[in-house]
């Protein structure tokens, strides 16, 4: 079933994100599944904020709440507009690489080739020069979620959304596109949230890590991640952050 | 992925295997010439088994005719329904023709109103729960039943059999299109609205090209029994047609002609069929190939 488009929780502009003691239920077969209870996070305007979790921390649902995509049963959720990435990239498989990645401009009533102009300077800046006539198919698992990203960056949105960006990735592809992200996020500054359950990931690229735990979903611990950038994934501050996440998610290691 | 892997699948893996960001996209029309002779080869070994079977079951009724002793009236020998093929080709082709029109006329009214029919219940939730049952019970009203009555409203012409192929086409497409509908990823329509999408752009740029492959495979299912209606439709109120002609053939104790106009309708709709094939390659060749890696 298609619904409205999104509505943006949005208060003022420039808020970022701002969650505060959210909860969230969900009815299933009779059940009542508590996703979210009593969760804060915020994210200042220009933020990257990691989300890390078990399966079923309601990560998935926070991003939701934030995109405005459903609302909370209780407390408040004020942000930005917020556009999504999903975890799989979804890209259409009818649609060129420089199509998929103007999609939000062309859903914005921009005419095609106008759309292309926009869109194309951005793929030859995401490494992806060459491949712009390209279909899905015919792109590599990393390409295709750099042109994910690249869908989501161009709906022009203040906020993005990035659930589990990389998690459908193979380790040495994944590793290459967190470099990647850092630094276009470097160049190209968004408050991102970012939601995974690779602990490297999070601590690697947030400048906060918010620690949940599973079900139901609460937040344990926030850490500052006061390192410069850009880390390298084996310099102690990494490392001893990582500690420092494993232990709050309670694995021993 | 399990089962075996077709040659595209298995050079995909291999352009995968290069690793991110170093593969050039693929040209079409450009292989190497060994690797089209090679293809070309394995299409034709593909068919050799069927036609072999084929061709072992045609050589045992010619035999079992020949020297069996059966009465050709009873059972014309495959050299008969051929030397009929030739000499009444005039008359085969011209009602070709007849039912070739109807059929098409038939199978893109289906299209048209089954496309149109999906669409307003995928929209709709009350109207799903208000024509999906009519459109489940219409297809319990055997065709053989509804062609007379067509013929007595609709008269003789070409109408009462185009509607009949319609009816009976439009149900598959009907299915299939909102298969096709539904099965496009809600994650994919969450993304849309993030997108600022609203509802009739996430149906424009997304669900109906989406469910394109599926309409097509429904008018796949439909081709085939519209051959069916098309027969049963001219049996009840024709003057010309192959339906028309095989039952005339069969009255005035031709059955080589009989047998001949079968393998007509047979041609046709193996042709449509495989006219659908080929123009679903050439307009959506996105269709068929492999899932993304993360389906995997």
């Amino acid at each position: 079933m298609i619904e409205a488009p999104a509505q943006p929780p949005v208060r003022s502009p420039g808020t970022g994100v701002r969650v505060e003691r959210v909860t969230k239920a969900f009815r299933t077969r009779g059940a009542t599944v508590r996703a979210l209870d009593g969760v804060s996070l915020r994210a200042e305007p220009g933020e990257i904020v990691t989300v890390v979790g078990p399966s079923g921390c309601g990560k998935t649902t926070l991003l939701e709440l934030i995109c405005g995509l459903s609302r909370p049963d209780g407390g408040t959720v004020e942000c930005d507009p917020a556009a999504l990435m999903p975890q799989r990239d979804l890209l259409l498989p009818w649609l060129s690489a420089v199509d998929n990645a103007a999609l939000a401009l062309r859903v914005r009533g921009l005419p095609r080739e106008r759309a292309r102009a926009h869109a194309a300077p951005w793929l030859e800046r995401f490494g992806l020069g060459g491949f712009e006539q390209a279909r899905p198919a015919q792109l590599s698992g990393g390409m295709r979620q750099r042109v994910s990203f690249l869908r989501s960056l161009l709906a022009g949105k203040p906020v993005l959304a990035l659930d589990e960006p990389f998690a459908a990735l193979d380790a040495i592809t994944r590793a290459e596109m967190q470099g990647w992200l850092a630094h276009v996020l470097d160049s190209e500054p968004r408050t991102v949230v970012l939601v995974t359950h690779d602990v490297e990931e999070a601590v690697l690229l947030g400048d906060r890590v918010v620690v949940m735990s599973a079900r139901p979903g609460r937040v344990v611990r926030t850490l500052e991640v006061d390192l410069p950038r850009p880390r390298r994934r084996t310099e102690p501050g990494v490392l001893a952050l990582r500690e420092a996440v494993l232990e709050a998610l309670g694995v021993q290691g | 992925m399990s089962g075996p892997a077709g040659p595209e699948v298995r050079d995909e893996r291999a352009r995968r295997a290069g690793g991110a960001g170093v593969i050039p996209p693929a040209r079409k029309g450009a292989p190497a010439p060994g690797a089209w002779l090679d293809a070309a080869r394995r299409a034709r070994l593909s068919v050799l088994p069927a036609l072999a079977v084929i061709l072992c079951l045609l050589g045992a009724w010619e035999l079992y005719v020949d020297l069996g002793g059966v009465d050709p009236l009873v059972l014309p020998a495959p050299h008969a329904v051929l030397a009929s093929l030739y000499d009444d080709r005039a008359l085969l082709w011209s009602n070709f023709l007849v039912t070739a029109r109807e059929i098409a006329l038939g199978i893109v009214a289906a299209m048209a109103a089954g496309l149109a029919m999906a669409v307003v219940i995928h929209f709709s939730p009350t109207l799903r729960r208000a024509l999906y049952p009519l459109l489940v019970a219409s297809q319990a009203v055997p065709v053989p039943m509804l062609a007379p009555v067509l013929a007595l409203w609709l008269g003789f012409g070409i109408l009462p059999k185009v509607v009949v192929i319609a009816l009976v086409s439009f149900f598959p497409v009907v299915v299939t299109t909102l298969a096709g509908f539904a099965a496009v990823d809600p994650e994919l329509l969450r993304l849309m609205r993030t997108l600022d999408a609203g509802r009739l752009e996430t149906f424009r740029r997304v669900e109906l090209p989406a469910a394109l492959p599926s309409v097509v495979t429904g008018t796949k299912i439909a081709i085939v029994v519209a051959v069916i209606g098309a027969v049963f439709a001219e049996w009840m109120s024709a003057s010309s047609g192959l339906g028309y002609l095989f039952e005339q053939s069969i009255a005035q104790l031709l059955p080589a002609r009989a047998f001949a106009t079968t393998a007509v309708l047979c041609a046709l709709s193996i042709g449509l069929f495989t006219l659908m094939t080929v123009a679903e390659r050439r307009l959506l060749p996105w269709a068929n190939q492999p899932k993304s890696e993360g389906d995997r």
